[in-house]
């Protein structure tokens, strides 16, 4: 339910009016009934099947458009009991952003069931173990919430008075202070960091028991401390904060497996967003060898998953990521880091579009203008807007800033770079006559062409040259590449002609 | 004498204990808008003082994000420039990420004025040296001898500081002046194996910076922080 929330489509659905709040049909009594009892015997194989299946069909059968009962309405089913009504509500907010559209009013209540869940659990009272899947929905629900509200307060124009004068009112839900320092909190008070070297060095345990607690205490807070590091690498991600989005990962080893693959959505949603860092980063090679290792996962087990309430969102980050694969093997090739089974599903789905994104002309701009903005996570403005007149819709400022930096770096990319020397500078820089530099320039063309079997000439030189009477211009055949490093080899490459060229004076 | 020498080594301990307190709040308790005049001072510290910390300015224009009406733009100046002294690493980049249009676009505004003005270098400490150094390393990287017409064209400096920065690196650097026949006075670069792996990127940074009007033209916008 999170994951298909996740997605950022919000229908235009209201609840239903013939909904009744207090009705509460005999299927939803004894899913709360038995939900109760396995959380309070720890059953956690149960709660799993339970929470990921039960749920799903009760919601299908009977609430497809309709927000489940409230939960004053089974509260005494399940002895009014506090936290387990706190999770109740976190399942039914959930719920009601993947069907309908929530209000304000909504947002509003779910954020403060966020803190009141969030405080329970911080205050090391919760004597519970839950599936990681629950614990996992949990954070990425509540980075998505924060991310919905930020678009939905983005767009002043459509707002009543009503709406304006509550936003103003409860300035503090889903402030992006309260949201960084609760996921801080949960980092920090759950000392995951800590446990994590410790188990490096075998002092503990956690990865290997899947973070779960078999000596009769509670997973709860270790794991929401963990899945909270990649819930603040996503909001990082959404300031545009790429450096502190990795550093909050970095405890994480994802070289390995950990709780982090231990739950699909988590696994995903973990390498979308290092692999897009490192994009914005321009560490492509990184980002490259990641999205592979993903991607080949993806493919082999996502037969697996058709049935999960994932299998929609896991397909769309699929597609995204083969974007940001496209992207980067056109702005740094390297295809032998990519997979045979990826590489065959990445040409079907860009093969073309990657041989225009190699041109240097203006539709290779639109493409990854085009591919940029299809695989972005959706970036937010997090400051609180100016209620004041005239209301402006600016839900889009973020993401035109982030995207006109990646073009601007695409661009410096593209522009092949020419320069120009006369003969006389390039010979008096190298110490030597010009009918010398003339002998040196041609043997270098000479080494560096070469006729193939069609009598065409084809250059294997990455820097080339073409001379116009007494100037020199010099071309850089494969912009992609790195700069220096070419141009440090054909330093390199020329010095080596100088030396051969003396030899052949000498003999 | 003695008093100076205290006063100074006063104020270096005040500074490093100022950083050390910045430092710990930027790792405990960075989602807090009440520290932002302490960041802002902290970036002024790293101007006066020629030291440099990233996570602390990305801290402050993280925070400058929530709170845009407390930007300043001259402190955003200063941590871009700072940035840029950092290169090769990508922290100007980084920056750009976290600051509006708006704040940028100022900047642009005295791109013509400020390509003319050769003293607005001096507004940080050290930038123009820093820029400096990279250009001879690049320089040594391509030729061993140089006329002194062209080591001045290639790390753009002219006149009396020409020369003056020829004796300082003669002086402290390994430098050596030889005479042509053919074209007067040569500086010999002494040649740096050590260096190498460092100056393809530095390379890589010169070159962009030479060729790339947009990026040169950031580069001097900032100058100009001061007067924004």
């Amino acid at each position: 339910m999170a994951i298909a929330g996740t997605m950022g489509y919000e229908r235009e659905q209201q609840i239903p009016g013939d909904y009744d709040p207090n009705y509460v049909p005999d299927s939803v009594k004894s899913f709360v009934v038995h939900m109760y009892r396995h959380i309070r015997e720890k059953n956690v194989y149960e709660i799993h099947q339970m929470y990921e299946t039960s749920f799903q069909s009760i919601s299908d059968r009977f609430f497809k458009d309709a927000p489940w009962p409230s939960v004053d309405a089974v509260a005494p089913y399940v002895d009014n009991d506090h936290v387990f009504c706190l999770l109740y509500r976190e399942m039914w907010f959930r719920h009601l952003y993947a069907r309908l559209s929530p209000t304000l009013k909504q947002r509003i209540d779910s954020w403060d069931n966020y803190c009141n869940l969030f405080q329970v659990v911080l205050h090391g009272v919760v004597n519970m173990q839950l599936p990681n899947q629950w614990l996992w929905d949990m954070v990425d629900e509540f980075v998505y919430q924060f991310q919905s509200f930020c678009q939905y307060r983005a767009k002043m124009k459509s707002k009543t008075e009503q709406e304006i004068a509550l936003l103003r009112q409860y300035g503090q839900a889903w402030n992006v202070y309260g949201v960084l320092n609760y996921l801080q909190a949960l980092v920090e008070k759950s000392m995951i960091i800590q446990i994590l070297e410790q188990e490096k060095e075998g002092l503990e345990q956690f990865t290997a028991t899947d973070g779960y607690d078999y000596s009769g205490g509670s997973n709860v807070l270790k794991v929401l401390g963990y899945f909270s590091m990649i819930g603040l690498l996503r909001v990082h991600c959404l300031l545009g904060d790429y450096h502190t989005a990795l550093k909050c990962l970095l405890p994480i080893d994802i070289s390995q497996q950990g709780v982090y693959t231990s739950v699909i959505g988590s696994h995903i949603t973990t390498i979308y967003h290092y692999g897009f860092a490192n994009v914005m980063l321009r560490r492509y090679t990184d980002a490259i060898r990641e999205f592979n290792k993903i991607l080949l996962y993806i493919f082999k087990t996502k037969q697996y998953h058709q049935k999960s309430p994932q299998y929609e969102q896991i397909l769309k980050k699929n597609e995204q990521m083969y974007a940001l694969l496209a992207i980067s093997l056109s702005l740094c090739p390297q295809v032998k880091l990519v997979e045979e089974v990826v590489n065959s599903q990445l040409r079907e789905k860009y093969g073309e579009k990657m041989l225009r994104m190699q041109r240097y002309d203006d539709e290779a701009f639109a493409l990854y203008d085009e591919l940029f903005s299809y695989a972005c996570p959706k970036f937010i403005t997090p400051s609180a807007p100016s209620y004041e007149e005239p209301l402006v819709n600016y839900n889009q400022d973020a993401y035109r800033l982030q995207l006109k930096l990646f073009l601007y770096e695409v661009k410096q990319q593209q522009t092949p770079r020419v320069s120009t020397i006369t003969l006389g500078k390039l010979a008096a820089y190298m110490e030597v006559d010009e009918p010398t530099l003339r002998t040196i320039l041609m043997t270098y063309k000479h080494k560096t062409h070469a006729v193939d079997f069609d009598g065409k000439i084809t250059s294997n030189a990455d820097i080339d040259f073409y001379i116009d009477d007494d100037m020199i211009h010099v071309t850089e055949s494969k912009p992609a590449k790195r700069y220096g490093d070419y141009f440090m080899r054909q330093i390199v490459k020329l010095e080596g002609v100088m030396t051969d060229v003396d030899r052949i004076k000498l003999e | 004498m003695g008093r100076e020498i205290s006063n100074s080594m006063t104020n270096q301990t005040q500074q490093s204990a100022m950083s050390h307190t910045v430092e710990q709040l930027v790792a405990v308790n960075p989602y807090n808008p009440d520290i932002l005049p302490d960041l802002e001072n902290y970036v002024n510290e790293q101007v006066s003082s020629q030291t440099y910390s990233l996570n602390a300015n990305l801290c402050l224009l993280r925070l400058y994000q929530f709170e845009p009406e407390r930007i300043s733009t001259q402190i955003v100046a200063r941590i871009l420039i700072k940035a840029l002294m950092a290169m090769p690493a990508p922290d100007f980049s980084l920056c750009l990420f976290l600051i509006p249009e708006r704040v940028t676009a100022r900047f642009r505004q005295f791109w013509d004025e400020a390509a003319k003005s050769r003293h607005i270098l001096e507004v940080v400490p050290g930038f123009e040296q820093a820029i400096q150094a990279y250009a001879i390393q690049v320089l040594s990287l391509s030729y061993q001898k140089v006329t002194r017409s062209i080591l001045a064209e290639s790390i753009n400096i002219e006149g009396p500081s020409r020369d003056k920065v020829i004796e300082h690196h003669v002086g402290n650097s390994g430098w050596a002046i030889e005479k042509n026949q053919n074209k007067g006075q040569l500086i010999i670069l002494p040649r740096n194996e050590f260096n190498r792996p460092e100056l393809k990127k530095v390379l890589q940074m010169v070159s962009r910076w030479s060729i790339l009007p947009e990026f040169s033209q950031f580069l001097v916008d900032f100058f100009y922080g001061d007067l924004l």
